[in-house]
């Protein structure tokens, strides 16, 4: 049996009387896409919070590598392989596109209390950059500034910058949010190679694509796990069809 | 050549030729004030990476200001009196060399930077500015109070300090001094903003998340950030006591802290040449309309207003437009 990269035992999170988080347990193992899905509310985004160490869990553990991060916060988790991509585009908006890549590697090589070269001038760190916008395909847009990118373009910039991380584990929250059909789908095409790189721990509204791609499907609802499977499982799942898919997918 | 690069060589032209024309139409005291000009620069390029570089809103860098105006007065005064600055347990003179009292005012204020941005940069925003303000002040009152060095009224040198070579009381002499340490300051500062660390600290002012999601902790970027600004302005502290020859705890006020800022703002918050603009601009606002009013801070004050409201690039983005992201 393989050893899961991402581990969460029991977490918990309450803020005063709401349970954001309720005792949710998971895993995310080597070569997987795990997808994360759920109603508005559920809880996701808090939940992602937790993993990645921007917000303290009321208790439980999260596992990365074997080893127990759960004291450790968003930097230190980063450092250590996790590579995040955000809901709503987190990004250095004046930077040109190309930048903010770099920047993404310069955090991967660690290397930043340099003060004299100038590091686009830096070979190694611009390839990197370039090569992950590349992969994303915004090769086109790299010398744009990111504040003039379209919101899909971000997201694909989110991504880019979470691959120059290098990272051991994918922490991804709606990167198909805002990218139309098309886009998606090339997306969808582009992640489903990226798994044999590093695993995904996917939060996806887009059931197409979550339905693609995922070898895993855990269901959230008030901020439990009510079901993990297969995507077959999953559409089977008879409290997942009452809880969540009832509504828009009942035929 | 970008416009702000042109733009950039007629300002750092600027202020050797009008004082080479003061020398040659004979006018010292002009001479005096484009030296002045250049150090209040000098400490308006220091205030100017942690506001512009790192988005760190100091309302106390006169606390460097003053300690580097401080280093000169303290060294130079027990120079010129023949007594030591302290005996026990190893003896410690005073100096006239402006080189090692520069080294000094670096070190001081550098220190003071790092134990200053310690405490107060886990604050942001309106705290921030209030701590750094409130520790300026206690450096303003702690001058005030300490006789042994004047007091409230502060510490004459009689003769300016020796530079190897040089004679430092011909003005055009000191200009030159003044004026090669901005230019060096200034290649730094460029060198700086370029640089790995001034990449993730720009960033860090943009966005923390974003620098905190590649493992990057912004509050170490800042700090260092810190330590460089406040040094600079200690520097530039130390030579604007000996342009004067004169220390007073006016150095430490909030006044000053509040002036070097108003040079930034008025240049262009984040540009390299913005506190070379806004300090040139300044003089020259002092000298002309001071000429004409006691109350010229009235008309400065409503060119502030003019700057905030419709020039955010200050003077530099007014002509030369907005930032183009370096590549």
């Amino acid at each position: 049996m393989t050893k899961p990269l991402l581990k969460l035992s029991n977490l918990n999170k309450s803020f005063g009387a709401l349970k954001a988080t309720d005792d949710v347990s998971l895993t995310l193992l080597p070569g997987e896409i795990h997808a994360l899905i759920g109603p508005n509310g559920a809880g996701k985004s808090t939940l992602i919070k937790q993993i990645a160490g921007g917000l303290r869990s009321n208790s439980g553990t999260v596992e990365f590598d074997g080893r127990d991060v759960t004291p450790l916060g968003t930097v230190a988790r980063a450092r250590a392989g996790l590579g995040r991509t955000f809901q709503i585009s987190s990004l250095a908006m004046e930077y040109t596109v190309l930048q903010n890549a770099v920047l993404g590697a310069l955090g991967q090589d660690g290397g930043v209390m340099r003060f004299f070269r100038p590091v686009m001038k830096n070979k190694a760190l611009v390839d990197r950059a370039m090569a992950a916008l590349v992969r994303v395909g915004l090769k086109d847009q790299a010398t744009k500034r990111t504040a003039d990118l379209s919101h899909g373009q971000r997201r694909l910039l989110e991504v880019a910058v979470a691959l120059t991380l290098e990272p051991k584990v994918f922490l991804m929250d709606e990167p198909m949010a805002g990218l139309g059909a098309s886009g998606s789908k090339r997306l969808t095409g582009f992640l489903d190679s990226l798994r044999a790189q590093a695993p995904i721990l996917l939060v996806e509204h887009d059931m197409d694509a979550v339905f693609a791609l995922a070898d895993r499907i855990s269901v959230l609802v008030y901020g439990r796990v009510i079901a993990t499977g297969t995507a077959d499982e999953i559409r089977r799942d008879p409290t997942v069809r009452e809880a969540y898919l009832g509504a828009e997918d009942a035929a | 050549m970008a416009r702000e690069t042109l733009l950039n060589i007629v300002l750092f032209a600027l202020l050797p030729v009008t004082a080479l024309a003061a020398l040659v139409l004979d006018e010292p005291f002009i001479i005096t004030l484009v030296t002045k000009a250049a150090i209040l620069a000098l400490a308006g390029v220091g205030l100017n990476i942690a506001l512009g570089l790192g988005g760190l809103v100091s309302f106390g860098h006169a606390a460097f200001f003053g300690l580097g105006g401080y280093a000169m007065g303290v060294l130079a005064s027990h120079a010129q009196s023949y007594t030591p600055i302290m005996e026990s347990p190893f003896l410690i003179e005073g100096t006239k060399s402006m080189l090692v009292i520069w080294g000094v005012a670096i070190v001081t204020s550098g220190l003071a930077a790092l134990a200053i941005g310690a405490l107060s940069l886990r604050t942001t925003g309106v705290y921030f500015i209030m701590i750094t303000l409130a520790f300026g002040q206690m450096l303003y009152y702690f001058a005030i109070s300490w006789p042994a060095y004047g007091g409230e009224d502060g510490l004459s040198i009689y003769i300016r300090n020796d530079f190897p070579g040089l004679n430092t009381l011909d003005p055009i002499q000191f200009f030159a001094i003044a004026f090669s340490v901005l230019a060096i300051v200034l290649f730094i500062a460029s060198r700086l903003a370029k640089s790995p660390f001034g990449l993730a600290l720009s960033a860090a002012r943009q966005n923390a998340e974003r620098v905190e999601t590649v493992g990057i902790t912004p509050l170490r970027l800042r700090l260092v950030a810190f330590v460089i600004s406040g040094a600079i302005t200690g520097l530039a502290g130390a030579l604007f006591a000996d342009l004067n020859r004169f220390v007073s705890p006016t150095m430490f006020s909030w006044h000053t802290s509040g002036e070097i800022m108003v040079f930034v703002i008025l240049g262009g918050v984040g540009r390299l040449f913005g506190p070379v603009a806004g300090a040139a601009l300044y003089i020259l606002l002092e000298h002309v309309l001071g000429g004409l009013s006691d109350f010229w801070h009235i008309y400065l004050g409503l060119l502030l207003l003019l700057v905030v409201l419709f020039a955010r690039g200050g003077l530099i983005g007014t002509i030369a437009g907005r930032e183009v992201a370096h590549d």
